[in-house]
This record gives C-alpha cells, sequence and structure tokens, in this order.
C-alpha cells in the first residue's frame, strides 16, 4: 500500500466509489442481458409451439 | 472495410452473430486494461510535488470525464443514422450507450469533486467545465428517460435523436469549456497533443492504459447492451402480434 499522506481519504474514497459504481453498472447490465435473453426464449419456444 | 459492409451490422441476426465472437475479447482486453493501469497508477507512480497522492485520481478523473463527452458524440452519430437510414440497431445502441456514458459522467463528477475538496478548497464551484458536465448529466437523464416514457419504439428512437442532437452543444461545450471560457477554477485539458506541458512521462503512461481500459470497457458494454436492446425489442414485437392475434 502506497503512502497517501494527508489525502490518503480522499484517494482511497475516489477509487471505492468509482470502482463499486463500475463495477454495479456491469452486474446490472450483465444480469438484464441473461433476464430477457431467457424471456426471449420463453416467447419464441411459445409462439413456435402455437403455429 | 467499405460503407456497404459495416451496413450489414445494421442487421440484427447479424450484430448479435458478430458480437457473440467479439464481445468475450473486448470485455478481456477490457479487464486486463483497466486492472494493470489502475494498479499501475495506484501502486506504482510517485506523488505530484503540488496535489501530492491526489494525483492518483486522475487515473479514473480523466478517462471518465473523456468517455462521458465521446459517449454523448458516439450516441449522436448512431441518433444521425437512425434518423438518415432508419437503422434500428443504430437507435438501440444510442439506447444502450446512454447509461452508460451517464455513469461515467457520475465516476467524473464525484471524483472531481473529491479532488477539488483539498485542492481547491470546494467540493464544487459553478465553473464553466464542472456546470456544462453537470448539464450533460442532466440530459443524460433526460435521455433515458424519454426512452423509457415512450411506449413506441420507433417514435422514442425520433425524439430521443433530436434530443440528442441538442444536447450534443453541451457535450462539446463540456469539452472545450476550458479553452473558451478563463475564469474558472478548471485548469486546462489535460489531454492534448502537446501532452508533454501537461502531464510528466511518469504519470502518462498508466493514465493512456487507464484510458485505454475506459474505452474497452465502454464498448465492451454498449455491444453487450445492444445485444439486450435488440433482444428486448423482438420480444415486444412477438407479444404485440401474439396480442393482436389473440
Amino acid at each position: 500500500m502506497p503512502d497517501l499522506g494527508k489525502y490518503a481519504e480522499a484517494v482511497l474514497s475516489s477509487y471505492a466509489i468509482s470502482i463499486a459504481i463500475i463495477i454495479g453498472l456491469i452486474v446490472v447490465s450483465v444480469m438484464r442481458a441473461n433476464r430477457v435473453n431467457k424471456q426471449l426464449q420463453e416467447i419464441e419456444n411459445k409462439v413456435k409451439n402455437n403455429g | 472495410m467499405n460503407l456497404n459492409t459495416l451496413w450489414a451490422y445494421a442487421n440484427p441476426k447479424k450484430f448479435i452473430q458478430t458480437t457473440d465472437r467479439v464481445l468475450p475479447w473486448v470485455a478481456g482486453l477490457a479487464a486486463l486494461a483497466l486492472v494493470l493501469g489502475l494498479i499501475w497508477g495506484f501502486f506504482f507512480t510517485p506523488e505530484d510535488y503540488r496535489q501530492g497522492s491526489t494525483v492518483k485520481i486522475i487515473y479514473l478523473h480523466v478517462p471518465s470525464a473523456l468517455m462521458a463527452i465521446n459517449a454523448w458524440l458516439m450516441m449522436l452519430v448512431t441518433s444521425l443514422v437512425w434518423i438518415v437510414r432508419r437503422h434500428h440497431v443504430s437507435a438501440l445502441a444510442a439506447r444502450a450507450a446512454a447509461p452508460v456514458g451517464m455513469v461515467m459522467t457520475v465516476i467524473a463528477l464525484i471524483t472531481g469533486a473529491i479532488w477539488g475538496q483539498p485542492m481547491w478548497g470546494t467540493w464544487w464551484a459553478w465553473d464553466p467545465r464542472l456546470t456544462s458536465f453537470l448539464i450533460l448529466f442532466l440530459f443524460y437523464l433526460g435521455y433515458i428517460a424519454l426512452w423509457e416514457a415512450i411506449e413506441n419504439d420507433d417514435t422514442a428512437a425520433d425524439l430521443t435523436s433530436i434530443l440528442c442532437l441538442v444536447g450534443s452543444v453541451f457535450a462539446l461545450l463540456s469539452r472545450y469549456a476550458v479553452n473558451f471560457w478563463n475564469q474558472g477554477l478548471h485548469q486546462g485539458a489535460s489531454l492534448s497533443l502537446d501532452k508533454e506541458e501537461n502531464v510528466a512521462d511518469v504519470f502518462w503512461y498508466p493514465l493512456l492504459v487507464c484510458i485505454a481500459g475506459f474505452v474497452l470497457l465502454f464498448v465492451a458494454l454498449v455491444l453487450l447492451r445492444t445485444r439486450t436492446e435488440i433482444r428486448a425489442r423482438r420480444m415486444r414485437v412477438l407479444l404485440a402480434r401474439e396480442r393482436m392475434g389473440a
């Protein structure tokens, strides 16, 4: 861990907040992609079965 | 690649097939560049003689600010393609990019405020660049809200494209505000062709890696989210057909 001196709080909070926001965006995007993909497959199967 | 080859990707099926192959590589490279750039910047760069350790915040602030503006400009291009060529994939790509651009704007605003408090003695100032960035953030919010508010996809794409054209003024203003006005607190651009004047090599190289990471992350997220939007649109079409048939 580098010595961040008197600005440690500012630097660490910048990294913590930014990384948390980026991870949140990735998680939300992947979860929505999986959910929509699953829903679409269900609807396509239903349409196929109904002819 | 000629323009006709490029238009082939406006076909949703072709877009999904191509991104099936490309996306894992882009996502992997994004993760690699981000981890490498941030570790290099955080652990292996010295303190700045004026800014102290707060200089390490540039590895988040500069790339996110850059992507906040460029995401809107990408949305401008895809919106223009929608207006002129009526390709759904381009309208959906603009829709997919907006939340990513908004998140980049939020990161730029937050890290800027955290950096500004010890350096300028204030979290916020009504400085030209800060203010134009705040307005850009509000445009992102408005753009996303407009897509959500309109049920018909084509109407939503038309209206959001017009909003995107208007918002582009603020995206460009955010980029060039420091050049237009001298009265603000914000320093000149960190990135320019005469970069030697602004950033020393010891900070510049890890910054370039971080910028590459943010660009690749943006591309990966936009590809992923565009695929989702294409599938969600197909789902809405199938459900509408089913309702009409019932």
